[in-house]
C-alpha cells in the first residue's frame, strides 16, 4: 500500500521532471487516448470509493463520469486513479491524470502557485468536528488542550491550526497520512476530536463500530467550496469540465432527470430545447456533439439524482441537500443560462 | 618531457596520433563523460524549468519565509503555527535526529546484549536470542510499527482512566506523562559537577595507564570515576539545599498538563525501530565475537586474566574491527526508516516536508531538501563511524 504510494508519487514527480512540453491540448490528448484519467478519493465514502463489487460509486466519481459523457457520448470512458491528499495536486501537475474531482477545496493559492484551474463547485463543504457524545462537549469553543486527529496537506491542517490560534486554545494534531488509519486511531481513543469537511466525517461516522457514540459539533469553521481542478493550459478542457458539472445543476433545475429526459426532448420549452441540443449551438460552442448535456443527463443523472444517491438521507451518511439545494431552494447551486 | 634535450628534438620524433597516446585518449574520454552528465543535468534542469514555467507553478524557495500556518505536536523548540516553513523544516530535522539518536544508542545497547546472549552457554537464553532475532528480521518494518503503535493506542485507556502505577507517573493512550524536578539553579550546577567529574575521570585514565606502562602497577580509574560521578552531583544537589519541588502532571480537561510527557507515536516508532534494527545489529555482534580464534581466548585464560579482562583486553579490540563497519549500515539504515513515521503520525522531517508541498505545491524543492537532509545525516554518521573504524582498526607493524 505504502510502497505502491510512493512508487506513484516518484512517477508522477519523475514525469514532472521528465516529459517533454506537449502542445497544451488536453482534450486533444484525451480524445486520442479514447478514456479520461481521473483522480478520485478512494477511501471517502459517498464522494469516492469502489464498492463491494469494485464498481467506483461518489459524488466525484459521477462527476467524472459525466465528462466522459460529455466529451465521447459514453459515461463509461474514465479510469480512476485514487489519490491521498498529498498526491493529488502533483498527479495533476505532471500529466498523470487529466482531471481531479477528488474533493478539493478551491482555494488562492491552489489556483495561481499551484497551476490549477477549478472549475465549478460541486459540493459546497465546511469543516467540522466529531467528539464521543460521552465527552460532554457541546461546542467547538470548549476544546481547549484537546488532542485532535487531523488528515496531513489539507486546508483542513490549516484552517484547525487557524480555529486554535483565534480562539487562544492549546490543542495537540495528531497527524496520520492516510484516512483509514487516522480514523482507525480515532476510534480507538488516541484523540478527543476529528477534524474533517463535515460531509467527510458523516462519511467516517457511517463506518464507525458505533456510529452513534459520535456526535457532530455545531460550529462550521471554515468555507470549503469542493471543485474538480484541470490544470492550466487547455481552456476549452477547463470549460468542457466546467459546463458538465453546471450542465448537472441546471438540469435539475429545469426538472429533467435521467428518467424523463427522452421526453423532455419533446418540450416546447427554448430553454430545454437549447439545453437538450434540439435547438443546436451550445454543443458546437464547446467543440462537442450537440447532445452532450443530453447524455450527461442520461447516463449519469441531473445534480439532485447523484446527490440524492451517493450522499443524501436515504444513503447512511443522511446529508440534507442545505448549501447544495438549489439557489431556487436556497442554496447556492446556480447555473449560468445555457446559451 | 616538457623541454627536451637539443639532441632529441633534432631528431624527426614520430609523435603517435592523440588516440594511440593512453594518457590523451583517457583525457579524451573524461571530458566526454564529463559533457554528458552535464548536458544530461542541463537538459533535465531546463526541461523541469520550462515545464514549471508553462505550468505556473511556483519555484525556488521563496516559501520558506512564508508563514507555516500549520501547528506540529512534538517539537525540542519552540514552534507555532505562526513561524516560517523554514522553522517548521528545521523541527522536523530535529525530531528525525531525535528519534535517529536515541534510536541508534539503543539499539547499539540491546543488540550487543542479544548478540551475547545468542552465544550464551545456557540454552534457554541462546534459543530465546535467537527466536527474538528471527522474528524480528523477517516482519517487515512499517507492518511492527502499525502493530506497536495499534498497540499503544489500544491497549492504554484514555486519560482520565490513566494508569498510575507510582505517584507521578501516567499511563494512557496520549503517552506517558511523568514528573520532572521543577526548575532550580542546583540541577544546572549538577550538570557542571557530572561534566567536571568526567574530564577528571579521562584524564585520571590516561594517567593510570601510563603508570602501568611504567611500573606495572594499575590504577582502577574507572571505578574511582564511577563512584565520584554518583557522589559528587548528588554532594552538589545537598549543598544547594536538597530542593525537592517536584512539576506534577495534573489532569485538566481533556489532557495532563504539566510534566513531561512522551507521545504514542514516538514510542512506538522508537520501539519498533530498535527491535528491528537491533536484530541485525545481534547477528553482526555475534559474528564479530566468533570471528576470533578459540584459541586466543584459551591462551588469554592460560595467562590467568580474569573473563572481564579477556573481553576488554582481547575479544573486543579484535571483534569490533569485524563490527564496526556493517554496524555503521545499520544505523544508517534505522535513520533511513525513520521516515516510515508518516505512517504512524510522528512529525519527522518528511511528514513535515510532505505537508509543505502539500500546501505550497513546490514538490521539487521539497523532494530535494529530503534528499540532502538524509544524505547529510547518513554521510556524517559515515565520517564518524569511519574515524572510529581507523582508531580501533590493528595497527599493522
Amino acid at each position: 500500500m505504502k510502497f505502491t504510494k510512493t512508487l506513484m508519487f516518484t512517477i508522477a514527480l519523475c514525469l514532472l521532471v521528465c516529459t517533454v512540453a506537449q502542445a497544451g491540448k488536453d482534450l486533444d490528448a484525451v480524445r486520442k487516448k479514447g478514456f479520461i484519467q481521473a483522480g478520485v478519493n478512494g477511501g471517502v465514502f459517498g464522494f469516492g470509493m469502489p464498492d463491494a463489487k469494485g464498481v467506483w460509486r461518489g459524488l466525484d466519481v459521477d462527476t467524472a463520469r459525466a465528462v466522459a459523457a460529455a466529451i465521447f457520448g459514453d459515461a463509461s470512458k474514465v479510469k480512476f486513479t485514487p489519490l491521498t491528499a498529498q498526491q493529488r495536486f502533483t498527479a495533476l501537475q505532471s500529466g498523470e491524470i487529466d482531471l481531479l474531482t477528488r474533493n478539493a477545496t478551491r482555494t488562492l493559492s491552489r489556483e495561481t502557485q499551484l497551476g490549477l484551474n477549478f472549475v465549478q463547485v460541486n459540493y459546497y463543504d465546511g469543516q467540522g468536528f466529531m467528539v464521543l457524545k460521552k465527552l460532554g462537549v457541546k461546542s467547538a469553543k470548549d476544546l481547549d488542550g484537546a488532542t485532535v486527529c487531523v488528515l496531513p496537506g489539507t486546508t483542513t491542517e490549516q484552517n484547525a491550526a487557524d480555529f486554535f490560534r483565534n480562539n487562544k486554545m492549546k490543542w495537540n494534531p495528531v497527524v496520520i497520512e492516510s484516512t483509514t488509519e487516522l480514523s482507525k486511531a480515532f476510534f480507538a481513543g488516541r484523540c478527543d476530536v476529528l477534524t474533517s469537511d463535515a460531509s467527510q466525517l458523516a462519511g467516517i461516522r457511517a463506518v464507525a463500530p458505533n456510529p452513534d457514540d459520535y456526535t457532530i459539533l455545531p460550529e462550521i469553521i471554515s468555507k470549503e467550496p469542493l471543485a474538480p481542478a484541470v490544470r492550466h493550459g487547455d481552456d476549452q478542457f477547463r470549460d468542457i469540465v466546467d459546463f458538465s458539472v453546471l450542465a448537472m445543476i441546471n438540469a435539475e433545475e429545469l426538472g429533467i432527470t435521467s428518467k424523463n429526459v427522452d421526453e423532455m426532448l419533446k418540450s416546447k420549452n427554448p430553454k430545454i430545447q437549447r439545453f437538450l441540443g434540439v435547438l443546436p449551438g451550445n454543443g458546437k460552442a464547446l467543440g462537442l456533439d450537440e447532445k452532450w448535456a443530453y447524455n450527461i443527463v442520461k447516463q449519469v443523472g441531473n445534480y439532485g439524482e447523484v446527490f440524492e444517491r451517493n450522499i443524501g438521507v436515504k444513503t447512511s451518511l443522511g446529508l440534507k441537500r442545505g448549501l447544495n439545494a438549489l439557489w431556487t431552494n436556497g442554496g447556492l447551486m446556480y447555473s449560468p443560462p445555457f446559451k | 618531457m616538457d623541454k627536451p634535450t637539443a639532441s632529441l628534438s633534432s631528431l624527426p620524433s614520430p609523435a603517435p596520433p592523440f588516440w594511440r597516446d593512453a594518457g590523451k585518449r583517457a583525457l579524451v574520454f573524461q571530458v566526454l563523460a564529463l559533457a554528458t552528465v552535464g548536458g544530461l543535468g542541463y537538459y533535465l534542469f531546463s526541461n523541469t524549468q520550462a515545464n514549471l514555467a508553462r505550468q505556473s507553478i511556483a519555484t525556488g524557495f521563496d516559501f520558506l519565509k512564508k508563514e507555516a500556518s500549520f501547528e506540529i505536536s512534538e517539537s525540542l523548540i519552540p514552534y507555532s503555527a505562526a513561524d516560517t516553513y523554514a522553522r517548521a523544516l528545521l523541527v522536523g530535522v530535529l525530531n528525525t535526529l531525535k528519534v535517529s539518536f536515541i534510536g541508534i544508542v539503543l539499539t547499539t545497547i540491546l543488540g550487543t546484549i542479544i548478540g551475547i546472549a545468542r552465544l550464551s552457554s545456557n540454552w534457554l537464553v541462546s534459543r530465546l536470542a535467537r527466536s527474538f532475532i528471527e522474528l524480528m528480521q523477517n516482519i517487515p518494518v512499517l507492518l511492527q510499527l502499525f502493530f506497536w503503535y495499534a498497540i499503544f493506542y489500544e491497549a492504554f485507556p484514555a486519560p482520565r482512566q490513566a494508569l498510575n502505577p507510582i505517584k507521578g507517573l501516567f499511563l494512557c493512550n496520549r503517552g506517558l506523562i511523568f514528573a520532572v524536578p521543577e526548575g532550580h539553579p542546583a540541577y544546572s550546577a549538577m550538570a557542571w559537577v557530572l561534566v567536571a567529574v568526567l574530564i577528571c575521570g579521562w584524564l585520571l585514565n590516561r594517567w593510570g595507564h601510563r603508570r602501568q606502562e611504567l611500573t606495572g602497577k594499575s590504577f582502577p580509574a574507572f571505578r574511582v570515576t564511577l563512584f565520584a560521578a554518583l557522589l559528587l552531583p548528588f554532594l552538589t544537589w545537598f549543598f544547594y539545599g536538597a530542593p525537592t519541588a517536584m512539576n506534577m502532571p495534573v489532569l485538566r480537561g481533556f489532557n495532563f498538563r504539566g510534566g513531561l510527557s512522551v507521545s504514542p507515536e514516538f514510542s512506538a516508532l522508537l520501539l519498533g525501530l530498535v527491535l528491528y534494527t537491533s536484530a541485525f545489529v545481534a547477528e553482526i555482534v555475534r559474528a564479530g565475537i566468533q570471528s576470533i580464534g578459540r584459541g586466543q581466548i584459551e591462551a588469554a585464560m592460560a595467562l590467568g586474566l580474569r573473563p572481564g579482562q579477556v573481553l576488554q583486553l582481547v575479544i573486543l579490540p579484535q571483534s569490533l574491527r569485524v563490527i564496526i563497519p556493517p554496524l555503521t549500515s545499520q544505523m544508517l539504515n534505522l535513520t533511513k526508516n525513520s521516515s516510515l513515521a508518516v505512517a504512524i503520525g510522528y512529525t519527522d522531517f518528511v511528514a513535515v516536508t510532505n505537508t509543505t508541498i502539500n500546501q505550497t505545491g513546490q514538490a521539487i524543492e521539497g523532494v530535494a531538501m529530503i534528499m540532502v537532509v538524509y544524505l547529510a545525516i547518513s554521510l556524517s554518521t559515515s565520517l564518524f563511524m569511519n574515524w572510529y573504524n581507523k582508531r580501533m582498526a590493528l595497527v599493522e607493524r
